[in-house]
């Protein structure tokens, strides 16, 4: 198992549960934040990042249940992620 | 194997990288939509993993059938419309031993600007008489030498021509000589600093005193109005000039011009940066340059002929049209990074160093693979620790993994020759040749080929000649 810890990501990087859950999120990964006004959208890997960040955000759970769904390293995916993280901070307006 | 290091299996999706893009109204592209990335596994049949794998990455990658087709289809442009054409390789594009020997075989004769140049070609079996001399730097030793080998020498300065006369007369010869000259065709800038000016009369001064010389005489007329010259025109123009230059010096002097040189600077298939549409849209072909040329040549010797003189010999001395889509650079994927303008950045294996007409081009970059994922603004940059090291500043490009290779397309022109061996070695060059042999036509350099001709004072043998200095960081807490 992966913890936070290990992985080196705090919730504090991570943009609120609330913030994203008031995220408008399509099937298709069209996405508006109400709060911000801005409008986005993320490939198919991104909304399945999002839609587990709107329920959980305890990174390492997220990162485990990931690569039981996808063919990728833990430490690809965690590199990604992080990136993915960086640039939801910018898009997604917290109240 | 680890829980967590996954292993391939069948039934889990393929990851691709997560990305956000936004959407923004009001800044549409007037080309539309981006399209579809397309990619090259192959080149010339020889898969580009096997060629990394052997030659390592990065890697240019010359095709000798793409050379020889390009200088065959240029070459049938110009001898399809005018009875005497000449070719001269310009050895400062692409310089290379194995490059340079495929155009001496179709037949191009060397076109070189300096000593060095002009040894290479004779070092690779060129002579003399085959030797077009331009430049306006030839030191008194390979004047001597081109003299006496016959070379055709293009004089681009009065020093030059006196230099000249003195050597003739030393060898008791007299030497066929060209003289280069400049002038404003009205379509490109003119390159005023090379031979002697037309309008002002100076290039008519020049020709009335090589005709008094006892050692010199006037054979041939040479310029070169440009570079990436995009319209064809500009090209009839510096025929007629030099055409109405050429029946004025004969008619006052009696002398008589063998040939016409009108230098290069066709433009290839290469997207200037400054240029916003695509060179497919904007880059002639081969043979509206042709037609551009050899149309107005013929008329204006036309009445040459009737007189039972011998239309002149058409020199030219493409490089670019010739060698830049012959030749690739293969470069890898070292790092991903995001920027904080939210752009996705890369960082390549290769750079400015290996390819410096990445300063004013935008080359193309070709994955190897089929990349899922959409496409994303992307800034490729090389592998210098030097900001300006920036290979393409905005390419589309579907998230790429470390590793992946991309294919910079038409580096055939000035990056073999301006290439810098700058922080990093100078890669492998590699050639595609006939069935499929690919042959090193330049290795990679090692330390000592770079360090091979420097000296160490006895004095600065050693680096610490009192101990090693306190390790300030290991005490540091």
């Amino acid at each position: 198992m992966v913890d936070s810890e290990q992985t080196g990501v705090t919730s504090s990087s991570i943009p609120s549960a609330e913030s994203l859950r008031r995220l408008a999120i399509s099937e298709s990964g069209f996405v508006f934040d109400p709060t911000s006004g801005h409008h986005f959208t993320v490939n198919e890997t991104g909304l399945v990042l999002l839609r587990h960040l709107q329920q959980n955000q305890d990174l390492s759970s997220i990162l485990n249940a990931v690569t039981q769904e996808y063919n990728v390293s833990h430490r690809d995916l965690e590199r990604d992620v992080l990136e993915f993280l960086s640039l939801l901070r910018e898009f997604v307006g917290e109240q | 194997m680890d829980e967590n290091n996954q292993m391939s299996d069948k039934n889990k999706k393929d990851w691709v990288k997560p990305t956000i893009t936004p959407l923004r109204s009001g800044l549409l592209n007037k080309f539309g939509k981006s399209q579809n990335v397309g990619w090259v596994e192959d080149i010339d049949g020889i898969p580009i993993t096997g060629l990394i794998e052997k030659y390592k990455s990065p890697l240019f990658v010359v095709s000798e059938k793409r050379l020889r087709s390009n200088f065959q289809r240029i070459n049938r442009a110009f001898t399809s419309r005018y009875p005497h054409v000449l070719f001269g390789w310009s050895y400062k594009t692409n310089y290379l031993g194995a490059v340079c020997n495929v155009l001496h075989q179709e037949g191009a004769w060397a076109e070189v600007v300096s000593e060095f140049e002009y040894h290479k070609a004779r070092s690779l079996g060129v002579p003399g008489h085959c030797i077009l001399f331009n430049g306006p730097f030839k030191n008194r030793t390979i004047l001597e030498q081109a003299v006496k080998e016959d070379a055709h020498i293009h004089v681009d300065h009065l020093d030059e021509l006196f230099a000249l006369e003195e050597i003739a007369q030393a060898a008791n010869k007299k030497v066929d000589i060209t003289i280069r000259l400049n002038f404003d065709t009205g379509y490109t800038e003119p390159w005023s600093r090379f031979g002697f000016n037309v309008e002002s009369g100076q290039a008519m001064d020049v020709a009335w005193r090589i005709h008094s010389s006892e050692n010199l005489n006037l054979t041939g007329l040479h310029s070169h109005i440009g570079t990436f010259v995009l319209e064809p025109k500009a090209y009839s123009n510096q025929v007629r000039i030099m055409c109405g230059f050429m029946d004025e010096i004969e008619r006052r002097t009696g002398s008589i011009i063998k040939y016409i040189d009108i230098g290069g600077g066709f433009a290839s298939l290469n997207a200037l940066q400054s240029i916003y549409l695509p060179p497919e849209q904007v880059v002639p072909s081969i043979e509206q340059y042709a037609e551009a040329v050899c149309d107005t040549l013929l008329e204006l010797t036309h009445e040459r002929e009737a007189r039972g003189v011998q239309r002149p010999v058409l020199v030219l001395e493409t490089g670019r049209a010739i060698v830049d889509d012959a030749e690739v650079l293969i470069s890898s994927v070292f790092a991903n990074k995001r920027l904080p303008d939210g752009r996705r950045a890369v960082v390549m294996d290769a750079g400015v160093n290996l390819l410096f007409t990445s300063f004013w081009y935008n080359h193309s970059a070709t994955p190897t693979r089929f990349l899922s994922g959409k496409p994303e603004e992307t800034v490729l940059y090389g592998p210098l620790c030097m900001n300006i090291d920036v290979m393409r500043n905005s390419v589309m490009l579907p998230p790429l993994d470390v590793g992946d290779a991309l294919v910079f397309g038409s580096v055939g022109a000035y990056n073999n020759t301006q290439w810098m061996q700058f922080i990093e070695y100078r890669p492998n060059v590699v050639m595609v040749q006939k069935d499929k042999i690919v042959s090193v036509i330049r290795k990679a350099e090692c330390l000592e080929d770079v360090t091979s001709l420097e000296s160490m004072p006895e004095t600065l043998k050693i680096p610490f000649p009192n101990g090693e200095p306190d390790n300030l960081l290991s005490k540091h807490t």
